[in-house]
């Protein structure tokens, strides 16, 4: 028997997996994407069954993690958000080429108006890339009953399968149906090591079994329970509404119900054959998705007589951002109600860093010492600490993908630039900057390393950090000189004390690394 | 029946509090539901908000559209401006009048509490103050919701059961208290409505 829940898009993907017998997730926060995980490690079913459920360092690990548990034949789920994939990006292209074992899907969850990223980049690009099925729900419902289809389909057709969500699903709640759950695959690692193993005689023979398989995944869409063609009298206008762009569609018509034709396409490769009846039959043809124009292009053709299209290319539609029932109500056509002013009284209200948070007190002492050094512009990362970037402090200049301030930093020594400083939080720095500071350690690079540690990740919502105590040991493990590995405590009674010791390490003409410690003050007013 | 319910606030305010509070309300009475909210940076001290869809039949988007929500609740009197576009000429404004002040330039509260009441149907009143006088100082939330609640076609009885699960598990006192703030500032929507 079925039963109905309430679930977070996010949650609803969750338990999906538990219930289709994933045995082990892996993941690190990211929004939209931190509550999948997190719902799991809260599952009492998790861990009665010992699903594996514990953050990785980053995406790359997480991903090639879930592939070693596909190999040994169970099913498994990454969890990512899109600019994770990037990070993903080198196993997740080969897991195509290698082919999945068991069960293997890849969650990406897209953040489309960038509400906490750096770009609004388009996942379905990177499925189309590495040439694998694509999943994406229109619905809670869907992405539950997704989850299980996904995996279903990356056993059938051997590759890993995407579920790509974006902000808005994954961050709302709605009714969904559950399933009983099925039992999880027994270990069977495969009997030809030629398929994990891609010396170029074997990828070859890989590749073009991959080749094989895209009509296959052709078929599977168009014969998706997911992909639909609805039909409607008025066909002065076609209508191709991708993901959750079919709501937005359905909201601006009094029971849902659309009077033009319109193909939804929630599985990709996009199904060719419904999208080409859609052509022939309608003059116009409009089309609704969440990110980047991708459908768009496909149906246009560039160097082709196209058919008479509209959407974001040409500015039927916002070019940027997510997609809103009030932008498609204006692609219709339809009258609108017009837009409220905003009050004149009414004044931004950026985010900013919490009262009594460590890295408030460590700007202030960062800023003072380089008094001595004017111009001087510290580079920084992704977390809370980039908040910094903002009045009062103003006190980092940069923030591009993560780790990448040790690395710029570096880069910046090595052009030239005294003093190099970098600014990178604890759960950044084990994410991707521990690399960078190996080449800094191997070439004595002259800079100061500070790091953030509040041991958590704090703008996720304080997941553990994996650095836990222990930074000052892997830089000193990576070659950084140990009396030049300094532990500060920022709190305001010890600001002249830390303005001094980090004095001394900003005229140092070697590598420093400054530790920052004290904890997240969210998370200690949650223990 | 149709609800649809722009609530917003600063980051850590507790408006996901009153949206979790509506959501069961609406599974008590099995109706249909949508909630969008806000995580991530904007937590930070942030502008935040959620858009809650309560529905006897289907629900499409998981957003209101501009101009369509039947309620505004605001945690704060500048952000009930700034998503006053989201209300329906008819909709009722349900808004505090007690500000944060977390920017440099936070404008004259006098000015900000003039432009709500210019609103043709608002209650604002200080729910932070309402909820300290009947017993819970950091109600301010339950507060809004019990004026937001007499405009809305459910029985109070159901609201009041939805807060006694909501904080079951801090006690028959805590309970008390909040069920206490619910009242107080329905009543007071009751009597500012009938003006």
């Amino acid at each position: 028997m079925q039963h109905t829940r309430l679930f977070l898009g996010d949650e609803a993907i969750a338990q999906a997996a538990l219930d289709a017998g994933i045995s082990a997730a892996y993941a690190y926060p990211g929004t939209p994407s931190t509550e999948i995980l997190e719902y799991i490690q809260r599952a009492p079913e998790a861990a009665a069954r010992n699903v594996h459920r514990a953050w990785s360092a980053n995406e790359k690990t997480a991903m090639e993690e879930a592939l070693g548990v596909s190999w040994a034949g169970k099913r498994a789920m990454a969890c990512m958000k899109h600019v994770g994939l990037n990070v993903a990006a080198d196993p997740f292209v080969n897991a195509a080429i290698t082919g999945a074992n068991g069960g293997l899907l890849v969650v990406v969850a897209d953040d489309p108006s960038m509400h906490s990223s750096q770009n609004e980049q388009d996942s379905r690009f990177y499925a189309k890339f590495a040439m694998v099925p694509l999943l994406e729900p229109s619905s809670q419902q869907e992405a539950y009953d997704m989850v299980w289809a996904g995996l279903d389909l990356s056993e059938k057709l051997r590759v890993p399968v995407v579920l790509r969500v974006t902000t808005r699903l994954a961050h709302s709640r709605a009714d969904v149906r559950v399933r009983p759950p099925r039992p999880e695959n027994p270990l069977s690692p495969p009997p030809d090591s030629r398929q994990y193993t891609l010396l170029p005689g074997n990828a070859r023979r890989n590749y073009a079994a991959l080749l094989r398989k895209q009509r296959d995944m052709i078929e599977a869409a168009e014969a998706s329970e997911f992909n639909a063609a609805l039909d409607g009298a008025d066909t002065s206008l076609g209508i191709i509404a991708a993901g959750i762009a079919i709501n937005y569609l359905r909201e601006n018509y009094p029971g849902g119900a659309c009077p033009h034709p319109v193909v939804k396409v929630c599985q990709y490769p996009a199904p060719e054959a419904p999208i080409a009846r859609l052509i022939e039959r309608c003059r116009r043809i409009l089309v609704l998705e969440e990110g980047a124009p991708y459908i768009e292009e496909m149906v246009r053709g560039h160097f082709r007589k196209s058919p008479d299209v509209r959407g974001r290319i040409d500015g039927a539609l916002p070019r940027a951002g997510e997609l809103t029932p009030d932008d498609v109500a204006a692609a219709l056509g339809l009258a609108h109600p017009p837009a409220l002013k905003l009050a004149e009284v009414v004044r931004p209200r950026p985010p900013q860093l919490c009262r009594g948070c460590p890295h408030a007190d460590t700007y202030k002492f960062l800023n003072e010492a380089l008094r001595a050094y004017p111009g001087s512009r510290p580079l920084s990362d992704i977390g809370c600490y980039t908040l910094g970037a903002l009045p009062p402090y103003d006190a980092i200049h940069s923030c591009v993908d993560m780790g990448a301030s040790i690395t710029m930093a570096k880069g910046a020594a090595d052009a030239g630039v005294r003093p190099a400083v970098a600014v990178i939080g604890d759960s950044t720095f084990t994410h991707s900057g521990i690399t960078g500071l190996l080449d800094a350690a191997y070439e004595r690079t002259p800079m100061t390393v500070l790091v953030l540690d509040n041991d958590t990740v704090g703008m996720t919502g304080g997941q553990e950090s994996l650095s836990s105590g222990r930074l000052e040991g892997i830089a000193a493990g990576l070659g950084v000189d140990p009396a030049h590995i300094k532990i500060l405590t920022p709190l305001p009674k010890n600001h002249d004390e830390n303005v001094k010791a980090l004095a001394e390490e900003l005229a140092y003409e070697g590598l420093s690394v400054v530790i920052c410690r004290r904890a997240c003050i969210q998370i200690r007013k949650r223990q | 029946m149709k609800h649809d319910i722009l609530i917003a606030g600063v980051g850590g305010q507790g408006i996901l509090t009153i949206a979790t509070i509506l959501g069961r309300v609406a599974v008590a009475k099995e109706l249909h539901l949508k909630q969008c909210e806000v995580h991530g940076m904007a937590q930070r001290g942030g502008a935040v908000y959620s858009h809650m869809r309560i529905s006897s039949g289907a629900i499409w988007s998981d957003m209101i559209p501009c101009g369509a929500a039947d309620m505004l609740i605001a945690m704060e009197p500048m952000e009930a401006l700034r998503y006053a576009a989201w209300l329906a000429p008819e909709g009722w404004l349900i808004a505090n009048e007690e500000p944060v002040v977390n920017i440099p330039d936070y404008p004259e509260p006098e000015r900000v509490h003039a432009e709500i009441r210019a609103r043709p149907r608002h209650v604002l009143f200080n729910a932070t103050e309402l909820a300290t006088k009947a017993g819970a100082s950091r109600a301010a939330n339950v507060a809004l919701l019990g004026a937001a609640s007499y405009f809305m076609e459910m029985p109070a009885a159901a609201f009041e059961q939805a807060i006694a699960g909501q904080f079951a598990s801090k006690g028959d006192k805590v309970v008390g208290a909040n069920l206490a703030v619910f009242k107080a500032a329905r009543e007071l929507a009751e009597s500012r409505a009938a003006e």
